[in-house]
Parts: C-alpha cells; sequence; structure tokens
C-alpha cells in the first residue's frame, strides 16, 4: 500500500517529537528575579535565623518576595520583577553590611519532574539579561620571563657546585639567557653539563672580544608550556576571585592561545568588579636593609609611615616568601582598632619565615605589594590610530614593622590604610596570585533593562513573522499547508529542546538565527510540495504523486541542507561571540528542520490521505 | 509531456550578466573608495547607551559633550528618541559611561539611566576581521569540494561565484550606503552564504536532473524548463523568508536592525542569482549532457541518487 509508514515509525516519530516536548517545555517557566545570599567568609554561615531577618528587613521596607529558601549555595529569595530585585538587594545589602555577599541573579521555576530528567531551559547570553563582560589577555612575555628568572638562579647554584667559574649570567632582551666565562674549556665543560640537565634548551656557543659566551634560548614547546601553565593557573585564580564576588552562574573561560573571558551576568558595577579581578597583586616579605649594607643588594620604595606621611623604606633584595606560600588569609581589626590581615602560610613558608625571623629579632620586615600595571598610549601611525601598552610594575610597602618575636606559620600585616584595603588585600591572598600579569582587552556592560528589552523584541519578532508564514502557508497549500505549519510549529519545539539539551546559550544573534530559521524551514515543505503538484500537472494519481514528491525533492533538500550545515558549522569554529551563537541555533534549525520536514510532514500526510482512494489533493 | 509553462528566462541572459557586472563593479568601486563603516566590534572604542524620559535635543548634548572635553563624541538616537547612543574615539576607561552620564544630568530635570557600557579593544577588531575574512572563505572553499563532489566541477564554479556575487553585492549596499557594518551584519553575511547557496544548490539539482532525463541538450533551453520548474518554490521560499525578516527589521529592535537589513538584501539578491548568475556560469563554462552523464548507470534511466 502507498503512503503508509509502518506504526513502529510512527511510534518512533511520535516518541521523538514526545522527548522534545519534554526537554523545551523548561523554556515556558520563566525565571524569576532573585537575590542570592552567600556568606563573604567561611565563618559567615547563612541559616534559617538570618534568612528570617532578611525578611523582615524586606517587610518593614515594604518590598514585596515570592519565596525564600536555603540552598548549598546560601539563600535565595525571589521576587516579582527586576525592580522589586534591586530595591530589595540596596535593603538587604543594607541590613547585612560587608559580612555577606548579596547578588542579583537568575532562579529557575521549571518544575521538579522536568529537572529530574535533566531538563532545563536555555540559558541567557549577557545580552539578554545584563551584566558585565570582560575580555583579557594575559601577558605572556612577562611569564616567560619570569620563568627565566628562576632558571637564573637555578644555573649559578648548579655552576658554583660543579665548580665552573662563570662571569656573568644575563638575561638578555630578547628573552634569551647569556653565560659569559673567561676561560674556552670551562665554557664547553658548562655546555655538556647544561646539556644534559637541561633537554628544553636550546643552547649555542659564541667567542667574541676575548671572552667566551654560552647563549640559552628556550625550545617552542617549552615556550608553550609555560604559557599553557600561566593560563591554566590565571583560570584558576580568576575563578577564585569570582567565586568571591558571590555572582552566580560566572563564566571564566579560554579563549585563544592567550585569552580570558569572563562574564559575570548580573552584576551591574563594572568598576568594583574589574578591580577585584584585574588585581595582579602579590605580596613580597623582605627584610628591611641593614644600614652598612652595600648599594647592590639593596631596593628602595615607597611607604606611608604610622603618621601616614610619605616616607620611603630600603630593603633587603631577597624575598623571604611570596604570596604563593599564603594558604590563608583573614581581614579583622586590632586591639586598637586599625585593620588588619591575618595570615597562615603553608609549611614549606613557615619554614622560611621561621628559618630567616630567628636571625633577625628587632629588625624590620616589610610587605612589599606589588601591582602590575600598564597604561595605554595611543600612536598614529600610518594614518591609523594604534593603541600601544606600556606595561610597568607598581610596588610599595603596606607594613615595616619591628619583628618581636620568631615568626612562624601564621602572623598578621598591621598598618593597612583602611578597613576596604584589607578586606581587599585578605580576599586577594585567599584567592591566590596570577601566575602572569593581565590586561583588559575589552570591556561590556549591558542594562537589565537593555536585555528585557532585547528578549521582548526578539520574541515579538519571532512570533510575527511566525504567524506570517503560517498564514501565508495555509493559503497557499490549504490542508498540505496545515499539515506543514503542524510540522513547523514542532520544529520550533525540536530545535528549543536540542538548544536546550546543549544547554546552549541564547544570545540576540542567537534569537535573530531562529527567526531566520522558520522562514527557512518552510523551504523543504515547500520543494516536496511543488513537485507533488509537478507530478499532478503531469498527470500522475494522488498517491503516486505523494510518493513521487517526497522521494524526488530528497535528494534537493539533503544536498542543499548539507552544503548551508557545512558553512554554518565552519562559522561555529572560526566566530566567536555573536557570530558563534548565531551558527549554533542555524546548525540546529537545520537539522530539526530536516527531520520534521521529511519525517513528521511524511507522517502527518500518510495519516489524512495514505492507504486509501484520493481522487484530489488539497495542494 | 508537460504542462508546465516554459518562460524564457535564458533569453534575458546578456543583460542580467550585464546587470550583475555593472552591480558588482559599483559594488567593489565603493567598497574602493568609501569602505565599509566598521562599527564598534571592528574599530574599538567606547559606546555608552543613556536612556531619557523626555526626548532631548541632540544638539544640546553635542554641546554639553564638546564642552566636557569629549571631542570626537558622536550623539544619536538608537531605537526611539528617549535612547541616546553616544560613540566616542577609544578611551580605555571603566569609569567612562559614569562621567559621561553625569556631564548629560548636569542641569537636566528629568533623571538619566545608563543603559549600556561598552569598551571594545581595536586590536580585536582587527583579528576578528581577519578570522571573519578567512572563515568566510574557508566555508567557500569547503562548498565548493562538497558540490564539485556531489555534482561536477561546472556546478561549484557556478555556486561559488553566485555567492561571491551575493557577498560582493550586499557589502556594496552597506559601502555605498554607508550602514554600520558590525559583527551582527558579518553573521548575517554568513547567513546570506548558507541561503543563496540553498538556492542555487536546488536550481542546480533540477538542472542536473533534466541533463539526464530530456532527450534535448541545447543547454539554454534545458536551463529555462529548469528554472521554470523551480521558479515556484523559489518566489515561495524567498517570500517566506523575506516576511520573517521583515518582522525582525520592522519589530525586532535596534540591535539586531542592521542584521535584518543585511539578510533582507542578501535574500533579494540571492533569489536573483539563484536564476540568472548561477545558471549564466554553467552556459558560459559549456556545460553540455556529456558533463552530467554518470558513467555506470545505463542511459535513459531515471536517476535518483538516495545518499
Amino acid at each position: 500500500m502507498l503512503n503508509k509508514y509502518p506504526l513502529w515509525k510512527n511510534a518512533l516519530i511520535i516518541l521523538i517529537l514526545l522527548i522534545g516536548g519534554i526537554y523545551a517545555a523548561p523554556n515556558l517557566y520563566p525565571d524569576d528575579y532573585a537575590v542570592q545570599l552567600s556568606g563573604a567568609r567561611e565563618s559567615n554561615i547563612v541559616n534559617q535565623p538570618l534568612l528570617d531577618q532578611v525578611k523582615q528587613s524586606l517587610t518593614q521596607a515594604q518590598v514585596s518576595f515570592k519565596q525564600d529558601e536555603l540552598t548549598d549555595k546560601g539563600g535565595l529569595i525571589r521576587f516579582p520583577d527586576s525592580r522589586t530585585q534591586l530595591e530589595a538587594k540596596e535593603v538587604i545589602s543594607r541590613t547585612l553590611g560587608d559580612d555577606y555577599v548579596v547578588a542579583l541573579n537568575l532562579a529557575p521555576t521549571t518544575p521538579d519532574w522536568l529537572s529530574s530528567l535533566g531538563a532545563g531551559p536555555m540559558k541567557l547570553g549577557l545580552d539578554l539579561r545584563g551584566g558585565v563582560h570582560f575580555l583579557l589577555e594575559v601577558d605572556m612575555v612577562s611569564a616567560v620571563t619570569q620563568r627565566l628568572d628562576v632558571y637564573v638562579s637555578e644555573i649559578k647554584t648548579k655552576l658554583r657546585t660543579e665548580k665552573l667559574r662563570y662571569r656573568a649570567v644575563t638575561h638578555r632582551e630578547d628573552g634569551s639567557l647569556e653565560l659569559k666565562f673567561s676561560k674556552s674549556d670551562v665554557r664547553d665543560e658548562a655546555l655538556s653539563l647544561l646539556r644534559k640537565d637541561y633537554t628544553e634548551f636550546l643552547i649555542d656557543s659564541e667567542d667574541r672580544e676575548n671572552a667566551f659566551y654560552l647563549s640559552i634560548n628556550l625550545a617552542e614547546s617549552k615556550v608553550r608550556e609555560i604559557e599553557d601553565y600561566a593560563i591554566k593557573q590565571n583560570l584558576t585564580t580568576l575563578r577564585n576571585r569570582v567565586n568571591e564576588l558571590g555572582v552566580a552562574e560566572p563564566l571564566v573561560q579560554r579563549q585563544g592561545r592567550n585569552r580570558i573571558v569572563v562574564q559575570l551576568p548580573g552584576i551591574q558595577d563594572a568598576a568594583a568588579a574589574k578591580r577585584i579581578i584585574g588585581k595582579t597583586a602579590n605580596l613580597e616579605f623582605r627584610l628591611e636593609a641593614k644600614t652598612d649594607a652595600s648599594r647592590a643588594t639593596t631596593e628602595t620604595y615607597p611607604f606611608r609611615d604610622e603618621n601616614r606621611r610619605p616616607n620611603k623604606g630600603t630593603l633587603e633584595k631577597d624575598i623571604i616568601i611570596t604570596g604563593s606560600s599564603v594558604s590563608n588569609a583573614q581581614s579583622s581589626f586590632d586591639e586598637t582598632g586599625q585593620p588588619q590581615v591575618n595570615i597562615s602560610l603553608d609549611a614549606k613558608g613557615g619554614q622560611l619565615m621561621n628559618r630567616t625571623t630567628r636571625n633577625a629579632i628587632k629588625r624590620r620586615m616589610a610587605v612589599l605589594f606589588v601591582e602590575h600595571k600598564s597604561r595605554t598610549l595611543y600612536e598614529t601611525v600610518d594614518g591609523e590610530q594604534v593603541a600601544k601598552r606600556i606595561p610597568y610594575v607598581e610596588k610599595r610597602i603596606i607594613s615595616l614593622a619591628t619583628i618581636q618575636s620568631v615568626l612562624g606559620s601564621s602572623f598578621r600585616i598591621t598598618g593597612l590604610d583602611s578597613a576596604t584595603e584589607s578586606s581587599e588585600l585578605a580576599l586577594l591572598l585567599r584567592a591566590g596570585a596570577l601566575a602572569a600579569p593581565i590586561y583588559f582587552v575589552e570591556e561590556r556592560t549591558v542594562g537589565p533593562s537593555l536585555g528585557e528589552q532585547n528578549i521582548e523584541l526578539g520574541v515579538f519578532s519571532v512570533q510575527i513573522g511566525f504567524v506570517l508564514v503560517l498564514l501565508f502557508m495555509l493559503a497557499y497549500y490549504r490542508v498540505f499547508g496545515v499539515l506543514a505549519n503542524i510540522a513547523l510549529t514542532l520544529n520550533l519545539v525540536m530545535l528549543l529542546a536540542v538548544m536546550s539539551l546543549l544547554s546552549a546559550t541564547l544570545t540576540l544573534p542567537g534569537i535573530a538565527g531562529i527567526v531566520l530559521t522558520v522562514g527557512m524551514a518552510v523551504d523543504a515543505n515547500v520543494l516536496i510540495f511543488s513537485r507533488i503538484r509537478e507530478e499532478l500537472k503531469n498527470g500522475l494519481p494522488a498517491q503516486s504523486a505523494i510518493s513521487a514528491g517526497f522521494d524526488r525533492a530528497f535528494t534537493t533538500i539533503f544536498d542543499a541542507n548539507i552544503t548551508t550545515l557545512l558553512a554554518a558549522v565552519i562559522l561555529f569554529a572560526m566566530g566567536s561571540g555573536p557570530v558563534k551563537g548565531f551558527a549554533i541555533t542555524l546548525s540546529v534549525g537545520i537539522l530539526t528542520s530536516m527531520f520534521t520536514a521529511i519525517m513528521v510532514t511524511r507522517m502527518l500526510v500518510n495519516l489524512t490521505y495514505g492507504g486509501r482512494a484520493v481522487k484530489k489533493l488539497s495542494i | 509531456m508537460t504542462t508546465q509553462k516554459i518562460y524564457n528566462f535564458m533569453g534575458l541572459r546578456k543583460i542580467a550578466a550585464g546587470l550583475s557586472i555593472a552591480l558588482l563593479l559599483i559594488s567593489i568601486a565603493s567598497l574602493a573608495i568609501n569602505g565599509l563603516k566598521f562599527g564598534l566590534d571592528f574599530t574599538g572604542g567606547s559606546l555608552i547607551e543613556v536612556g531619557f524620559e523626555q526626548e532631548p535635543d541632540l544638539n544640546g548634548l553635542r554641546d554639553k559633550l564638546q564642552s566636557a572635553g569629549y571631542d570626537d563624541a558622536v550623539v544619536q538616537t538608537f531605537g526611539s528618541p528617549v535612547d541616546i547612543l553616544i560613540r566616542m574615539g577609544v578611551a580605555h576607561d571603566p569609569k567612562l559611561g559614569d562621567q559621561v552620564l553625569q556631564t548629560l544630568q548636569s542641569g537636566e530635570a528629568q533623571e538619566l539611566t545608563l543603559r549600556r557600557n561598552e569598551y571594545v579593544g581595536a586590536q580585536v577588531g582587527e583579528e576578528l576581521r581577519e578570522q571573519g575574512g578567512l572563515g568566510m572563505l574557508l566555508a567557500l572553499f569547503m562548498v565548493m569540494v562538497y558540490v564539485a563532489f556531489r555534482f561536477q566541477l561546472k556546478f561549484s564554479v557556478g555556486a561559488v561565484t553566485a555567492l561571491a556575487h551575493d557577498v560582493l553585492i550586499v557589502l556594496g549596499v552597506f559601502s555605498v550606503l554607508q550602514l554600520d557594518f558590525d559583527l551582527t551584519v558579518l553573521a548575517a553575511l554568513l547567513a546570506v552564504i548558507g541561503y543563496s547557496l540553498n538556492d542555487t544548490i536546488v536550481v542546480s539539482d533540477r538542472i542536473r536532473e533534466n541533463f539526464r532525463k530530456l532527450r534535448k541538450s541545447d543547454s539554454v533551453e534545458i536551463m529555462n524548463v529548469s528554472l521554470s520548474q523551480t521558479l515556484g518554490r523559489t518566489l515561495v521560499t524567498s517570500l517566506t523568508t523575506l516576511l520573517v525578516l521583515m518582522a525582525l527589521a520592522i519589530f525586532g529592535g535596534e540591535m539586531i536592525h542592521g542584521f535584518a537589513i543585511a539578510l533582507l538584501i542578501g535574500v533579494c539578491v540571492g533569489t536573483y542569482s539563484s536564476i540568472y548568475v548561477a545558471a549564466n556560469a554553467l552556459i558560459m563554462l559549456g556545460i553540455c549532457k556529456e558533463d552530467l552523464m554518470p558513467p555506470e548507470k545505463p542511459e535513459g534511466d531515471e536517476v535518483d541518487e538516495m545518499p
């Protein structure tokens, strides 16, 4: 019998559609505007009494809320709209003070039975929900330089223990190392020693001006390794810092070889977020130089003394420990009410601190604050403005205190300017130091009201376009138009389902992609239907015309869609940001529309006309 | 054999070729002389969007910004008369948004809101431009390979010619009208590739089929038959796509306006090119029956390639 699917085929198609329906369903439940509470420190726990206190203050301030709950991340309070959410955030921040992090959030309202199936709504991009986007660049040159500095001291120690007398080990501008010897046989011995121990080095020897040199370059693979390490370390540190900000669903991701994307949905205060994220601060603990120390072993840095007067401090070049030895840091106040930071060191750091301070009681120890910064200069080159970044390092002494007794693995830093400074310093020390300095390349803030408006307009235009297409198909193809329209609607459902399952992020260009898919998805059905019309004109009977129409059109649909899909996949691979969002919806749309336009329409046509004698088709 | 009305499309092919070449020349000339007006995504700079309660006086705003030292600020409305978009040359400062807001707020009775504040580095723009261009070239190449493999080399030349034609003309329109070319427009351009390809493949598919099926070997006549047969489908699909694009252009909001406009132009040009450019290229390349005869299959058989 012509045009009849076997039962299993119908059942399978319906099953796929049902599954699609289930996974698309969460998108029907719009997210609630919510405020998320979490402790700024481990000691501050969000519990029921605290939540009750917050609710009471909200009631007092006449801010209405929908619901509150305790989650594993802290407390969550839901609000009816974004305006009350913003009001509420103010009220709650005032009530709780600095001890808790109060963040704007969107809370899903997906019913439990759906979530238990792993179904959830599509994530909304920053352009649709508001928030901050940063693109950071990791300074790879200084990551490599830092590593080379470590090599310099390693090489010196090695040569000394092997009793090979060198004249100098220098770190050259172009990123290579140079060793200078006065005798050629010593140089050659050093060469074979280094070649044996450092396979990652490319070593050349050179004779000039009565001296003998070795120049050392790092192998490309080693440079890559250092860079990868720097990126990974920075990613971890940035994640820690972002978590301390208390943002819900933050995104910290590597992009390309040396870039990191940070997206903070809901955050509006870009400047504050930037201050915390962008701090490339580290600490160095050093002893104050003795008055008779030679100039070559000391360095002088600015310092504000107890009376807040600008002063200078001269320190030894040797570093006792750096901030990376810090295992925990808490801000608090000392007996006189001055801000301080309590520091715990790891085992190795504690040992080093102990060994150094044992011989230095009554001397002063400095905490040096090291910050990598950059200033951007604009130059005109060939008529085009070119931004040039000049990196520089700012170092200042934040505390210079007399060592009263031998220090161990925990001690405190006093002499900080303000409570804000002490809590930021504690946060940075806890969250770890960056392996290499970072710079802000790009920064975008989208207001929540703008995001809301984007969604509204996007959804509205999808609806209008969709209805227009439905009406047109109905008028042009009548009964077949109805069937195509059902398939088109199911296509939209399937598209949402796949997008949700992939947990793809919906962006404004993504919405545009959906709109385009709606327009193009009818193409397959149009191809089939016009073929059927043609076959009817050629004099084929109704059933054969249907069958021939579907079969003939298939090759065309397949070729046309595969080529478009090819283009979309390349877009996804090459593009970034909006291009990527668009490519995802387009590719998914092509695949789902092939399924619905060919299989689902065929099933519907078969159910309507198939398996019986039909004189005339309404097409 | 068939009641299908055959239009003499190819009768106009010389005129169409002339028109295409003229349009291409205008586009290329405009691209060379005017260039594209690249948006913030490509040039770098700062973009600030401020919401007013009542319609502000644009010239007044410009004067205010000028006297505050923002000399290169471009002020324009964005969607509605109360939404103002301010664009300025590179200035790397997160506080810029607030500073500009303060400048505008001074002496203003109404409350202003900062809706958007973006700083985009120019370096990124350059990279994206390269990557976008590279992506497009790679896409074109892959398509060529696929079409050559599935159809025949002459078809892939035809398809790629049609694609390049469409992309260049859309770029040309953006250049002539000096519309903002930003990343969403780039995305639209890539969608045009997808759409135009879709159209061209459908027509090519029918041409291939007719070369194998019809006894006639006059390629012009076969083109006419094929184009006439696919005309209904071409128009219906273009029409539905145009319907939704118009909905997007009218109701989609200012942020995707460029996207919608680029696609509207692209779909119109793409529809035209699938009729005239691809088929024309095939005739110029001297396509003939022998090019398409599958050697391993008996002649006269209806070939249906089910993959």
